[in-house]
């Protein structure tokens, strides 16, 4: 085969989707949520707004440009953290400044100053850039970690109540080197120190990957999986550059609740987009007590499959045996049950057999997986009709056809013939932290309930209300 | 009439087991068919051979004719979650493979119930009515699994509710389970069972 169809194979069987819009931006904070929008804020007043968290729009400056802000929300207040050298690096401060709100066109709209809650002096060992301001769930205390190549990661505490420093003479703790972009979060008893390591500001040439420690303790010490303390330069990997992005940096928990844990980063180069540094949003999995980056759904051909029941989804149609069905005493005359027909049976596709399905809708239900044509289920992102956090709505059709999976208004599923568009028709899919996937209708006709794909039997798949600790409402997307 | 898990009802009502499971049926002896694809059981099941057979409440020891030969309607309790029909077939002399059997009970709610589930197992395939309407059918080959196909959300009327089931073997054992499941997917225990007047 010619390498340019080879190529083009190859980029068609994974197509990777990128976040939507206008997502230019270096050293994104924290992702926030303000009254239903998504916001970040980057380096040189750059700030990026979204309605869903899958088509961004440029947004509002912030009044204070600098370096890589972080943002967090407590109480009514939004409090931004950004840094700013003064003159040289690494003499540097990190200022605070808040509002009630971050939406522009609210009155309260209003940023105060807070003051500087973090410095360098240039001479001591640590640059005060790239803030990341922390809550402890446990305890209620707010923390700031910052710096970055020059010297250490260092440990500062604010004040909950109002956003800054505690106490501007206390000693700050150093926590890791070789490293920028830190930022904490906290999972069943360890905290976790993330920081980025590696060259940023090179486009395709950057080694910009994303690390992480973790401690008991919220001042450390932070030891990688290898035992090795990040204050020594250790850090097991959370990701690096994969598919068209090159340069991974500046980790930011979102946390959506309900069991869906993502992420938000930026990618020194992004080569769909000419190398431009752009935001990217991704699933974020647990494992063994560590984080681990998971991926946004790829386009492409999948049994879906019951993490419950180990059954998986069809339309409601008699099956045909791949190959066709083995007559009495065996295939290929003479051979045997056992011994096959002695050359490759073809997979079965939807053309071969699908002469006798039914016109119209049919249903969906669960069944032992047998590489069928009415088991494999091609998903497609459908475009301009919105999207979540790191992903767009798809399509979920019976590979080769046109049939699509939709909601009924009787929260039930049906198998239509055709996509027409509507909602009931846009199926949203968020990794979960066990790397299994929820399985969600945009929406349901008539209804306002949050429904869910669900195994309730080992043959039946309904749509159910959420239950972020049912088993029965996990699947798997597996290679047909 | 001697079965290793069944015997014959001795109260006017039953309530399900400790899981749901109904545990009392009417039992038709077996009628011959053949085949058990998705296309050959709806076929078989939708033939008719006997009068009324999509609403016929049947009674313990009804006789119809089937291809000839008198079939016997046994009312049945089970100790187990299953009704096993190799059991109830052999022990009246009767074939075990390629066999149709037909089950009917009623199930006595003390309120309507909304949105619950029927949910069965069979060996092998089968398709299954509540109060008329078809909600279930499972095909081919396989072992009853508890909670296999399920239905639809139902409503369940306030009294009776006629539960229908239509079971197809092809060889080996045979048998079924059946029980609701409430809107939460745990199983309905707010009903009784029963098969009429059994006679002695």
């Amino acid at each position: 085969m010619r390498f340019g169809v080879l190529a083009t194979l190859f980029a068609l069987a994974s197509i990777a989707l990128a976040l939507e819009g206008q997502v230019g931006i270096h050293d994104p904070s924290t992702v926030v949520l303000c009254n239903g929008k998504f916001y970040t804020y980057g380096t040189g007043g750059s700030s990026l707004v979204s309605d869903d968290g899958w088509t961004w729009r440029r947004g509002t400056a912030l009044p204070r440009r600098g370096l890589a802000p972080d943002v967090i929300h407590l109480g009514d207040r939004y409090y931004v953290y950004v840094a700013a050298n003064i003159g040289a690096q690494p003499k540097a401060a990190i200022n605070m400044i808040w509002s009630k709100t971050l939406d522009p066109d609210s009155p309260d709209y209003k940023w105060e100053e807070g003051g500087v809650v973090a410095s360098s002096d240039g001479i001591e060992d640590s640059n005060a850039i790239d803030p990341g301001v922390f809550l402890d769930p446990t305890d209620g205390r707010l923390w700031l970690t910052y710096g970055s190549y020059f010297g250490y990661i260092r440990l500062v505490e604010l004040d909950p109540k109002t956003g800054k420093r505690i106490n501007l003479n206390d000693q700050p703790r150093d926590l890791a080197i070789n490293c920028e972009a830190s930022d904490m979060m906290y999972h069943e008893g360890w905290y976790y120190l993330l920081a980025t390591h590696g060259s940023c500001c090179r486009g395709a040439d950057s080694g910009y990957n994303i690390r992480v420690g973790r401690a008991r303790k919220v001042t450390g010490p932070f030891l990688d999986a290898e035992g090795i303390d990040m204050i020594q330069g250790g850090g097991k990997l959370l990701i690096g550059s994969g598919g068209r992005m090159i340069g991974a940096g500046h980790f930011g928990l979102l946390d959506l609740g309900e069991g869906v844990q993502k992420f938000s980063m930026h990618w020194e180069a992004d080569l769909d987009r000419g190398g431009a540094s752009v935001l990217d949003i991704r699933p974020l999995l647990w494992k063994d007590g560590w984080p681990v980056a998971g991926e946004n759904l790829k386009e492409g051909s999948y049994e879906i499959e019951s993490l419950r029941t180990g059954t998986a989804l069809e339309m409601a149609v008699e099956g045909v045996p791949v190959g066709g069905r083995m007559a009495r005493g065996g295939r290929g005359g003479g051979r045997g049950m056992f011994a096959g027909t002695g050359s490759p049976i073809p997979p079965q596709d939807a053309a071969q057999v699908s002469a006798n399905w039914p016109a119209g809708s049919i249903g969906a239900r669960l069944a032992n997986y047998l590489c069928q044509a009415q088991q494999q289920w091609r998903i497609t992102a459908v475009p301009n009709a919105g999207g979540y956090p790191g992903s767009p709505y798809f399509k979920i059709t019976i590979a080769g056809t046109e049939r699509t999976l939709a909601a009924t208004d009787d929260a039930e599923l049906a198998v239509l013939p055709a996509f027409t568009g509507g909602p009931e028709q846009l199926w949203r899919m968020d990794q979960l932290s066990d790397g299994s996937w929820r399985i969600m209708p945009k929406s349901v006709p008539n209804s306002k309930e949050a429904v869910v794909l669900s195994a309730v039997g080992s043959s039946f798949a309904t749509l159910s209300k959420l239950d972020p600790k049912s088993e029965k409402q996990r699947w798997l997307f597996k290679t047909p | 009439m001697s079965w290793p898990t069944l015997t014959k009802p001795a109260s006017a009502e039953k309530t399900p087991g400790a899981d749901g499971f109904i545990q009392r049926w009417l039992i038709l002896e077996p009628i011959p068919v053949n085949g058990l694809t998705e296309s050959a059981v709806q076929a078989i099941v939708k033939k008719e051979y006997i009068p009324d057979q999509f609403s016929v409440i049947p009674h313990d020891g009804d006789t119809v004719t089937v291809g000839g030969a008198d079939l016997a309607w046994y009312a049945v309790d089970t100790k187990l979650y299953n009704v096993n029909l190799y059991h109830f077939a052999r022990a009246l002399g009767k074939p075990t493979s390629d066999v149709l059997f037909w089950a009917v009970t009623t199930v006595n709610c003390p309120r309507e119930m909304r949105d619950v589930r029927l949910a069965i197992g069979s060996n092998a395939a089968s398709v299954w009515w509540v109060n008329g309407q078809e909600v279930i059918g499972i095909y081919g080959d396989r072992q009853t699994v508890i909670d296999d196909g399920v239905s639809k959300r139902l409503t369940l009327k306030k009294g009776s509710n006629i539960v229908r089931a239509a079971v197809v073997n092809g060889g080996g054992a045979t048998d079924f389970c059946a029980r609701f499941l409430d809107r939460d997917d745990k199983p309905l225990k707010e009903f009784t069972v029963s098969v009429g007047e059994v006679s002695k």
